[in-house]
C-alpha cells in the first residue's frame, strides 16, 4: 500500500479518541474498506484514530435482557461468540457470511456497521432484529434504531466526530426461528442480495414476522409489506412463495456487472423463499 | 500427497518426489524483486493515463520537480529515443505500431505510462506523480474489436483508419469441395473473451548501472531473462556481455511474463541517467492495466460433415483484439490458433483467415495456452454442435474423427506434424472412470424431473515444447551447463527460468538417475545472464522437453568423461557408472563417485587424451513441436431457479508423455484447471465503451479460488513423445486448455433441453437463468 502521508494515532481509551475524531480525525477499525480506498488514493485521511488498542470496545456481553456489541469486536469474534450463537444465532450466522477468514478476522461489526455499504451482510441481520446502534461523540450518546441508522449507500446517522460504540441486539426466546441466505458477488464476497429472517410463532400463527434485506438496493431495508403479509398465517409453502415474492417488490433495485435489477429481484424472491423456509423450520 | 524417501539406489524419474524450492516459498524466505534492496536506490512511480483515446496538449511537472525526495521527472519528450519497446513476431504486412517508453503526443489506452517520478521513496515517488498536471483532449474510443473493425470506428492509430493490423490466410487441402459436398455444415460465433492473467507476484524491476565498467544489473520478474537481456541492451546500445539480468522468485507468469516490458527498458535508462540504482515495483491495479491480457477472440467457425459424422472441412475467421500496441508475441497468438485448429481430428481441408483489430485496450499476449485454449474450444464446441445436428452421442463423434494410432506421424491440413498418440485412449478412460453410460441414463431420468444435468467431454491436443527454431521468433532450442564440483556434489544450470513449474526437482531427478548420485546432491541453478549460458525461457510447456533434454545430453557427455576417469582409477578398459559408483565389469572393483571427482579436479593423472575438470554443456535444437493431449469429463448441476452452475464432477486425463514427477504434474494439471474453469465460468476483462476497465481490480474481477474448485480426479496414458530421448511432451498448459470446453459442453448439454446449442463465456448464472426462465416459459 503506497497512501499519502498521514498522522496515525492509537489511544487506549475512547476519550482520548472521541478527543482527536472532534479535531476531524478519521477513525481506523479493522481497515478492511478503508485501507483499500487509501491504497487506490480514493480516501487520504489526515489524521487516523485506530480504536483497535481501546478494551473497552471490545466485548459482547448480555445486559438488561440484550445482547452488546462492542465496536470492535471481529467478525470471527460475532461468528464464534456462544452468547450469540445461544442466544441471537442470526448475527453469528450472518457475520460467517462475510468476506474470508482473514477479513473475518480484521474486519470489525463498528467499522461494517458505519460503512455502510449497501451490500454488506450484518445490515439486513440488524434490520431483522431490530437492532439498536449506540452512537458516541466526545460530548454526546445516543442511540438509534437500525432503520434510521442505514440512510443510504456509504450514509448513515452518524455525524462529524460520532462513532459507532455498540450494536444492541435483542434476545428472543423460544418460538423464534432466524436465517440468513445470501447469494454471493463472487469477486468481492459482498452480497449481491442477502435476506434475513426472523420469524415468531405462536400455535400455527405467525405472531412475528421481520425481514431484512441488503445489496438490493442503495440501503439494507426491512420488508415491512412481506412481514405483514406473513404475520397472523401458518407460513405455508405456498404462503411463504407470495410472502417472498412481496420482499422486492416496489423497491428500485441495483445493476451492476454482476447482476441486473431483475436478476437480482429474482434472486430477492428465491432467497426470501429460502430464508422464511430455513427460519420456520427453525422454530423450536 | 504421500511423499517417497529417496535412497540412491533407486530411480528417481517417476517418484512423487516433493518440490525441493517449496521451503523457501512457503517459509516466506524466497527472494522477489521488491526484496532486492541496494545503497542508495531510489524509487519510480509511473504516472498513467486515465484516458482509453487523447491527445497530450501539455504535461507539467514542475510541481512533482519541486517536491522535497524527488530526483527527476521524465516525460515522453525525455525517452524518445531511448528507443520502443519490441515486438518480436512478424507477419507479411503487420502495422506496428511505435511503442513509446513513455506516450509522447498522445495515449492510446487507459494506464498508458504519461510520466515516470523518482524519489527517495516509494511514497514520495506517487505523491509527486500525483502533483503532474497533464491537459489531455479526451477522444472517443472502441474497446470491442468487432466494433473496430466496422465502418467510422474512431482510429486506435490515426495513421490507419480501419484499425486492421494485418490479415492472415491460411489453407490446407480443399475446402470448398469439402463444403460443397457437405451433409451438413454447421457454424458458429465463439467468443474466447479478453482475460487478465493475474500472477500473484506483480511484475516489478531493480535496474543498476555501473558507468565506471559499463555494466548493468536488471532485476526483472520475467521469464525470459536472456530474451530482456538481448532485447534491452540492444535498444539502450550497451554492451550484452556486459548487461546481466537476474529472474530472482519470479510468482507466478503465466506467459505475462515472457515480454520485454516498457519499466524494464525505462528503468534501466534512468539507472543510466541518475547513475543510481532504482527500483519500480507495479502495483495491482496496474497489473490489470498494464501488463498484458490474454484471449480476446471473436471466431466465427463452420464446420461440414458427412451424415456418418466424418468432419470433412474446417472455416474459421478470427478476429483478434490486439490491443492498442504490441508486446514481444501479440500478433502471433492467434496464428498458434490456426495451426491447432484441426484439434485431434484427421480433417484434410481447413481454411482460416484472421484479422488483428487495433482497440483502446491493454495489450493482448500469450496468456497459458496461448492461442490452444481458443482453437480447442471452438473446435470442440463445434464438434458438439455437429454431434447434436446429426444426433450422435458427443463421444461417438470424437472417436470416428481421432487420428488413428497408425497414422503417426501425422502431417495435419495445418502444415503440422502430430508426433505420436492414442488419442482415444485419455477419452475413454474418462468415459469409464465417469461411469459415462450410466450418466447417460441419469440423465434421462434427471430429465424427465425437469433437472438441468449435463455432461461435457472435451478432447483436446496441444502444440508444445517451442519449438524448432525456425518455427519460433528468438530461438527454440535451450541450453544446459552440467558441472561435477570436486566435492563430488552436482551443479545444473539451465537456460530455462521457472516461475512455479517445479524444475529444480525434475532436473535433480533427471541427473540424479542419470549420474547414480542422490537427489540431495544436484543443485539446479536459473534465471541468472551472468551465470548460465545463453537460454531461452520458460513459455509454452516446453521447459522439460526442451531443456531437459539439452540437460539430459549434457549429462550423456559428462557421464563418459566420468567413466574415462572411472576406468583410469580402476586402470579398466570396461566399466559401468551406476549407483553412485564406477565398477570394473570384470574384476567387479569399484570407485566411488566422489573420489573420481577429486581425481578429475586434482589431475595427478589424466586418461588419455582427457582435460582436467568435468563440466559439459549442451545446446538442443528440438526436430519437432510435442503434441501433448487428453480429455476431460464434466458433469455439470443448473439450477433452475438461480442459473447457478455446480460442477459435480470432474475428470481430467492426460497424456504428456513420460511424467517425471507425477505430483508436480497433478500440481500443473491442477492450476491448468482452475484457470480453465475459471474462464468458463467466471474471469473476464470487461471494458465499456469509453475503454474503461470496468473489471480492473479484484473486487470485481472473479478469480477462482480454493473453494470455488470442485475435486479434480485425475489420470493419465502415457504415449512417449518420439522428438526427445526423455518422452516427455509437456503439461504446463494442458488443464487450462481442455477445461473449458469440457465445461461449456457440459453447461450447453444440461441446458440442451431447452433448445441451447451454444452459450459464449463466462456462463455467469444471470445468463443462464435468463434462458432458463424464457425456455420455461416458452
Amino acid at each position: 500500500m503506497i497512501p499519502q502521508q498521514f498522522e496515525y494515532s492509537a489511544p487506549k481509551t475512547l476519550d482520548e479518541a472521541l478527543g482527536l475524531l472532534a479535531e476531524g480525525a478519521k477513525p481506523l477499525a479493522g481497515g478492511m474498506s478503508l485501507i483499500p480506498m487509501m491504497k487506490l488514493r480514493l480516501a487520504s485521511p489526515e489524521h487516523l484514530v485506530d480504536l483497535g488498542r481501546i478494551k473497552d470496545l471490545n466485548y459482547i456481553r448480555e445486559e438488561g435482557g440484550a445482547i452488546h456489541i462492542g465496536a470492535t469486536a471481529t467478525h470471527q469474534d460475532v461468528l464464534s461468540s456462544p452468547l450469540l450463537r445461544g442466544k441471537c444465532p442470526l448475527l453469528a450466522e450472518t457475520a460467517a457470511h462475510i468476506g474470508d477468514v482473514q477479513v473475518r478476522n480484521m474486519g470489525t461489526i463498528g467499522g461494517s456497521v458505519a460503512h455502510a455499504d449497501p451490500s454488506a451482510d450484518y445490515p439486513a441481520a440488524l434490520q431483522a432484529l431490530e437492532a439498536k446502534i449506540v452512537l458516541k461523540g466526545a460530548k454526546s450518546e445516543r442511540t438509534v434504531s437500525a432503520e434510521d441508522f442505514f440512510v443510504d449507500t456509504f450514509t448513515t446517522a452518524l455525524e462529524p466526530g460520532e462513532i459507532v460504540r455498540e450494536v444492541i441486539v435483542p434476545i428472543d426466546g423460544d418460538g423464534t426461528g432466524t436465517n440468513y441466505q445470501k447469494v454471493l458477488q463472487p469477486a468481492s464476497g459482498f452480497a449481491i442480495v442477502g435476506v434475513a429472517v426472523r420469524v415468531r410463532k405462536q400455535g400455527e400463527k405467525v405472531t412475528l414476522a421481520r425481514i431484512g434485506v441488503t445489496g438490493l438496493s442503495n440501503r439494507a431495508f426491512r420488508a415491512k409489506e412481506a412481514e405483514k403479509a406473513l404475520e397472523g398465517r401458518s407460513g405455508s409453502p405456498a404462503e411463504i412463495q407470495a410472502v417472498a415474492a412481496l420482499v422486492g417488490q416496489g423497491i428500485d433495485a441495483n445493476s451492476d456487472l454482476h447482476a441486473s435489477a431483475e436478476y437480482r429481484l429474482h434472486l430477492t424472491a428465491v432467497y426470501a423463499a429460502k430464508a422464511l423456509a430455513t427460519a420456520l423450520g427453525r422454530i423450536a | 500427497m504421500a511423499t517417497t524417501t529417496i535412497t540412491k539406489t533407486e530411480k528417481l524419474v517417476g517418484k512423487r518426489i516433493r518440490r525441493r524450492e517449496d521451503p523457501r516459498l512457503i517459509t516466506g524466505t524466497a527472494t522477489y524483486v521488491d526484496d532486492i534492496k541496494m545503497p542508495g536506490m531510489l524509487y519510480a512511480a509511473i504516472l498513467r493515463s486515465p484516458h482509453a483515446a487523447a491527445k497530450i496538449r501539455s504535461i507539467d511537472i514542475s510541481k512533482a520537480k519541486a517536491l522535497k525526495g524527488v530526483h527527476a521527472v521524465f516525460v515522453g519528450e525525455d525517452t524518445k529515443n531511448a528507443g520502443a519497446v519490441p515486438c518480436g513476431a512478424s507477419l507479411p504486412g503487420l502495422r506496428v505500431p511505435h511503442h513509446n517508453l513513455l506516450a509522447i503526443d498522445r495515449v492510446y489506452l487507459v494506464g498508458h505510462p504519461v510520466a515516470v517520478v523518482v524519489a527517495t521513496d516509494r511514497y514520495v515517488a506517487r505523491d509527486g506523480a500525483e502533483l503532474i498536471e497533464v491537459d489531455y483532449e479526451p477522444e472517443a474510443a472502441v474497446a470491442d474489436p468487432e466494433k473496430a473493425l466496422a465502418p467510422g470506428a474512431h482510429a486506435v492509430h490515426p495513421q490507419w483508419a480501419d484499425n486492421v493490423a494485418f490479415t492472415f490466410h491460411q489453407e490446407g487441402g480443399d475446402v470448398a469441395k469439402a463444403f460443397a459436398e457437405a451433409d451438413v455444415i454447421v457454424k458458429q460465433r465463439i467468443v474466447s473473451q479478453r482475460l487478465i492473467p493475474n500472477s500473484m507476484e506483480t511484475r516489478g524491476v531493480v535496474a543498476d548501472w555501473h558507468a565506471a565498467d559499463r555494466s548493468m544489473n536488471l532485476f526483472t520478474s520475467t521469464q525470459a531473462p536472456h530474451l530482456v537481456r538481448s532485447l534491452v541492451a540492444q535498444i539502450l546500445g550497451l554492451e550484452e556481455n556486459r548487461f546481466r539480468v537476474v529472474a530472482p522468485e519470479v510468482g507466478g507468469g503465466f506467459g505475462a511474463k515472457i515480454q520485454t516490458y516498457a519499466e524494464e527498458i525505462l528503468l534501466a535508462w534512468i539507472s543510466m541517467k541518475l547513475q543510481k540504482p532504482v527500483k519500480w515495483i507495479e502495483s495491482r491495479r496496474e497489473n490489470f492495466l498494464c501488463t498484458i491480457h490474454g484471449r480476446g477472440h471473436v471466431d466465427f467457425y463452420e464446420i461440414a460433415a458427412k451424415r456418418d459424422g466424418t468432419i470433412t472441412g474446417i472455416k474459421l475467421k478470427i478476429i483478434q483484439d490486439l490491443g492498442a500496441y504490441f508486446t514481444v508475441l501479440t500478433p502471433a497468438i492467434p496464428t498458434l490458433s490456426v495451426l491447432m485448429m484441426p484439434g485431434l481430428y484427421r480433417t484434410p481441408n481447413i481454411q482460416a483467415d484472421i484479422v488483428g483489430a487495433f482497440t483502446n485496450c491493454t495489450p493482448t499476449d500469450a496468456y497459458r495456452g496461448a492461442g490452444r485454449p481458443e482453437a480447442t474450444h471452438g473446435i470442440e464446441r463445434m464438434v458438439d454442435m455437429v454431434a447434436a445436428e446429426l444426433k450422435m452421442d458427443p463421444a461417438e463423434i470424437r472417436l470416428k474423427n481421432f487420428v488413428r494410432n497408425e497414422e503417426f506421424p501425422f502431417p495435419t491440413a495445418t502444415g503440422l506434424v502430430y508426433d505420436s498418440g492414442d488419442y482415444s485412449a485419455p477419452l475413454k478412460k474418462a468415459m469409464e472412470m465417469a461411469g459415462y453410460d450410466q450418466l447417460r441414463k441419469e440423465q434421462v431420468e434427471a430429465r424427465k424431473q425437469g433437472k438441468l444435468m449435463g455432461i461435457g467431454l472435451c478432447a483436446y491436443g496441444e502444440i508444445c515444447a517451442f519449438g524448432p527454431s525456425p518455427a519460433t521468433p528468438a530461438g527454440g532450442w535451450e541450453s544446459a551447463t552440467v558441472k561435477i564440483e570436486p566435492s563430488g556434489q552436482v551443479t545444473v544450470l539451465t537456460g530455462i527460468s521457472p516461475h512455479g513449474q517445479g524444475e529444480e526437482t525434475t532436473f535433480a531427478q533427471i541427473t540424479g538417475d542419470e549420474l547414480g548420485v542422490g537427489i540431495d546432491d544436484v543443485l539446479v541453478l536459473h534465471g541468472d545472464t551472468s551465470l548460465v549460458p545463453y537460454g531461452i525461457g520458460t513459455f509454452g510447456s516446453r521447459s522439460t522437453a526442451v531443456g531437459g533434454t539439452a540437460l539430459y545430453y549434457a549429462l550423456q557427455d559428462l557421464k563418459a568423461k566420468v567413466k574415462k576417469f572411472g576406468a583410469m582409477l580402476l586402470e579398466s578398459e570396461d566399466v559401468t557408472l551406476a549407483n553412485g559408483q564406477c565398477t570394473d565389469n570384470k574384476t567387479g572393483k569399484s570407485v566411488g563417485f566422489k573420489e573420481i571427482a577429486a581425481a578429475a579436479y586434482r589431475a595427478m593423472k589424466l586418461p588419455p587424451n582427457t582435460e582436467p575438470g568435468l563440466l559439459a554443456t549442451h545446446f538442443w535444437e528440438p526436430p519437432n513441436f510435442t503434441f501433448p493431449f487428453g480429455a476431460h469429463l464434466v458433469v455439470t448441476d443448473v439450477d433452475r431457479d438461480t442459473g447457478n452452475v455446480s460442477i459435480r464432477r470432474y475428470i481430467a486425463i492426460d497424456d504428456c508423455g513420460n511424467i517425471l514427477n507425477p505430483l508436480i504434474v497433478d500440481g500443473q494439471v491442477h492450476g491448468g484447471v482452475a484457470q480453465g474453469i475459471g474462464q468458463a465460468l467466471w474471469e473476464q476483462a470487461v471494458y465499456d465503451d469509453n475503454g474503461q476497465l470496468v473489471t480492473g481490480e479484484f473486487m470485481d474481477y472473479t478469480m477462482p479460488r480454493a473453494h470455488m474448485m470442485p475435486w479434480i480426479e485425475s489420470g493419465h496414458t502415457v504415449t512417449p513423445t518420439p522428438v526427445n530421448p526423455l518422452g516427455v511432451k509437456g503439461v504446463g498448459e494442458a488443464g487450462t486448455i481442455g477445461a473449458s470446453p469440457a465445461v461449456v459442453n457440459s453447461v450447453v448439454d444440461a441446458l440442451s433441453p431447452l433448445g441451447v446449442k451454444h452459450l459464449d463465456m463466462p456462463l455467469t448464472p444471470e445468463k443462464l437463468w435468463k434462458l432458463i426462465s424464457a425456455g420455461s416459459n416458452a
